[in-house]
């Protein structure tokens, strides 16, 4: 039995931004499939927990109540915009799809509506774009039809599972900019999903820090790049070179491998590679608890002497 | 990593073109102008970055420097012999000296084979070391990379994608090149390793005194590594000069754009950055626009950067740009091209 994802609890506000950063194969993603109960069972099961949208348990309402809520109310975007758009339908017929199904427009309003959704996103040419066929399209252009999808139907959460990742720093920027410009004219909250700290750092205002499917550390964005308390999330900050260091840095690397989530440690999960680590961290998992700073969590035995040690 | 200013390698005008052909009969109808005219040199003991975005040619130099890909034209002067030139016996000679470490470590490795011989194999086609000797170097190589050399007989499936990487790094280290052709050799790997990789291409190179050519669309990780930068855009190198330099004073408007792309993992920062957003996307390399190939996504394009080409010049020393609005500073520099 794997355990993708253990004991993850935060809150998101309306119209905040919460960057969820980790590896792969931290459970970020399931996590957020959980969100939208994508998660296939069998195999998968979401054992417990409760995910509170809007006043309402999503865990809890009947299935054809949750297709309501996927697509109109919380949208997703994925990391891969060719396997994530269907290859045999045009792109417009993809965005109407869901414009049909939850706002039951007619196929005129649809129409329109699509075309205005593609030049919203900063498609050229948008009403004669929507007979092309994804292949017509290229990598950003994809991504952005996959978000004129998501955004469809104004939903009040916008799920991003890494959807720069597969694309070029120049069309990640376009990209990025564009979900800043409709986060603001639509007023939604957004949730995304990363490995990349410098993507978060300019995006989002709260930020969670998972590794092996726990979040060891959450809190406000400026808070955590200034302050890291968790063993790892100062790794992985060291490990990244800056484009204004001084010549000559060495990068510090996290020695070892993250674990297998088949034989996990049975202590913190970061143990094993943790320069920090005692013998009380390798008997039991750290629970996430408030520092002394507000807002700021951290899931560390250690964390007031790694803390300490920083200074 | 200090670059003494001997040139290791120098490439002149080097063009590959694959042709697009159509029909039963292959019709040639037009080119992918994947490498044109590209010019620079690599010095001794140095690390040249190569960036540029998906398409633009970096991967097609690499491998055409190393004879991969039959160049269409130009030059590759390898301690100034024409590799371009070199047949048989002679190229095979010269290929112990330049190895290539591939972007994926999980398709550059038989799966088939055990890491011992996926190491070995360089010392056997090239008739270095057999037996004892052989497998004593495997063990050092493996050692070297800071692998465990007991693992010599494992399969690659059994190693992380951070230890293939090793591997690979081993076998290109086999033969003690003097080049080693970095191919986007850590994007595939976790942002914890990837440093882990990258210290360990440093430390080898302050060891053994390589010299590396780092292909990497991660400008953050190509400064980081390298002590020159070039940026590519369409097949065409638009600008090279060092580390600092291009980061600090990018004088194409298409560095200047890939500059400010880049995320920095520094909230206070990324508030203030200030972002030049490149409209739309690259140009097919089969039809390249006229003239200077960024104009279709240039917000300073003037006139003349529809009409003409510009050239790959110095314009300060050790600075070189081609762009119609970079003039050279100081005292003529004509346009001698000596990168």
């Amino acid at each position: 039995m794997v355990h993708a994802v253990n004991g993850v609890s935060y809150t998101l506000g309306e119209g905040e931004t919460l960057g969820v950063v980790g590896e792969s194969g931290c459970g970020k993603s399931v996590h957020a499939l959980s969100i939208m109960r994508l998660i296939p069972d069998p195999p998968g099961k979401i054992e417990d927990g409760e995910i509170k949208f809007d006043g309402r348990d999503l865990l809890k309402v009947s299935d054809t109540e949750m297709r309501e809520v996927r697509g109109a109310e919380i949208a997703m975007v994925f990391q891969d915009p060719m396997t994530s758009l269907n290859p045999v339908f045009t792109v417009g017929f993809q965005i109407m799809e869901a414009l049909k199904l939850h706002l039951r427009m007619d196929d005129k309003t649809a129409q329109d509506r699509a075309a205005e959704l593609l030049g919203m996103v900063g498609i050229p040419e948008a009403r004669q774009r929507l007979d092309d066929y994804p292949h017509q399209f290229s990598g950003g252009m994809r991504q952005r039809a996959m978000l004129a999808m998501a955004l469809s139907c104004n939903p009040k959460l916008l799920i991003a599972d890494e959807p720069t990742t597969a694309l070029d720093v120049t069309i990640q920027a376009q990209i990025i900019n564009l979900t800043k410009r409709l986060q603001e004219r639509l007023g939604m909250a957004v949730m995304w999903i990363t490995h990349d700290l410098g993507v978060v750092a300019g995006l989002a205002q709260k930020v969670n820090v998972m590794y092996a499917g726990y979040i060891v550390e959450r809190g406000d964005v400026k808070d955590i790049y200034a302050r890291p308390r968790h063993p790892y999330t100062i790794g992985l900050l060291g490990s990244l070179p800056r484009l204004d260091e001084a010549p000559g840095t060495k990068l510090i690397s996290i020695p070892g491998l993250p674990p297998d989530l088949l034989i996990m440690p049975p202590g913190c999960p970061f143990a094993p590679r943790c320069t920090y680590a005692t013998d009380a961290c390798r008997e039991a998992v750290p629970p996430l608890e408030e520092t002394d700073d507000d807002s700021h969590w951290v899931a560390c035995f250690r964390w007031k002497h790694v803390a300490g040690r920083e200074k | 990593m200090d670059a003494n200013g001997t040139p290791l390698v120098k490439v002149r005008h080097l063009k590959k073109y694959f042709p697009i052909t159509r029909g039963i009969i292959q019709r040639h109808v037009g080119d992918i102008k994947a490498v044109d005219d590209v010019n620079f040199d690599i010095y001794q003991g140095e690390t040249l970055g190569l960036v540029g975005e998906t398409g633009c040619g970096k991967t097609t130099v690499g491998r055409t420097i190393i004879r991969l890909y039959e160049p269409t034209a130009g030059q590759v002067l390898f301690d100034d012999v024409d590799l371009a030139s070199l047949k048989g016996g002679e190229l095979r000679h010269l290929r112990r000296r330049m190895q290539m470490i591939f972007q994926d470590p999980y398709a550059s490795l038989n799966p088939r084979m055990a890491v011992g011989s996926i190491i070995a194999e360089p010392l056997e086609v090239h008739r270095v070391a057999r037996g004892q000797e052989k497998r004593e170097r495997v063990q050092e190589l493996l050692q070297l990379v800071g692998l465990n050399p007991n693992f010599a007989g494992r399969y690659p499936h059994e190693f992380s994608g951070g230890q293939r990487q090793r591997i690979g790094i081993a076998r290109a280290l086999a033969l003690n090149p003097a080049l080693i052709i970095c191919d986007e050799p850590i994007s595939s790997l976790d942002v914890s390793i990837q440093a882990q990789v990258v210290n360990l291409l440093e430390d080898l190179q302050n060891r053994l005194g390589l010299t590396y050519l780092f292909i990497a669309h991660d400008l953050s990780m190509v400064r980081h590594i390298s002590n020159r930068v070039a940026v590519m855009y369409l097949g065409k190198i638009v600008e090279l000069t060092d580390r600092d330099e291009i980061y600090l004073n990018p004088l194409h408007p298409y560095t200047q754009a890939l500059m400010s792309a880049v995320p920095v993992p520094d909230p206070e920062l990324e508030a203030k950055q200030q972002r030049i957003i490149l409209e739309g996307d690259l140009p097919s390399p089969a039809s390249p626009p006229q003239g200077c190939n960024f104009n279709t996504r240039c917000s300073k394009a003037v006139d003349v950067c529809f009409e003409k080409e510009p050239e790959f010049v110095e314009v300060k020393p050790g600075h070189f740009c081609a762009c119609h609005l970079v003039k050279p500073q100081g005292k003529e520099s004509g346009s001698v091209i000596r990168p």
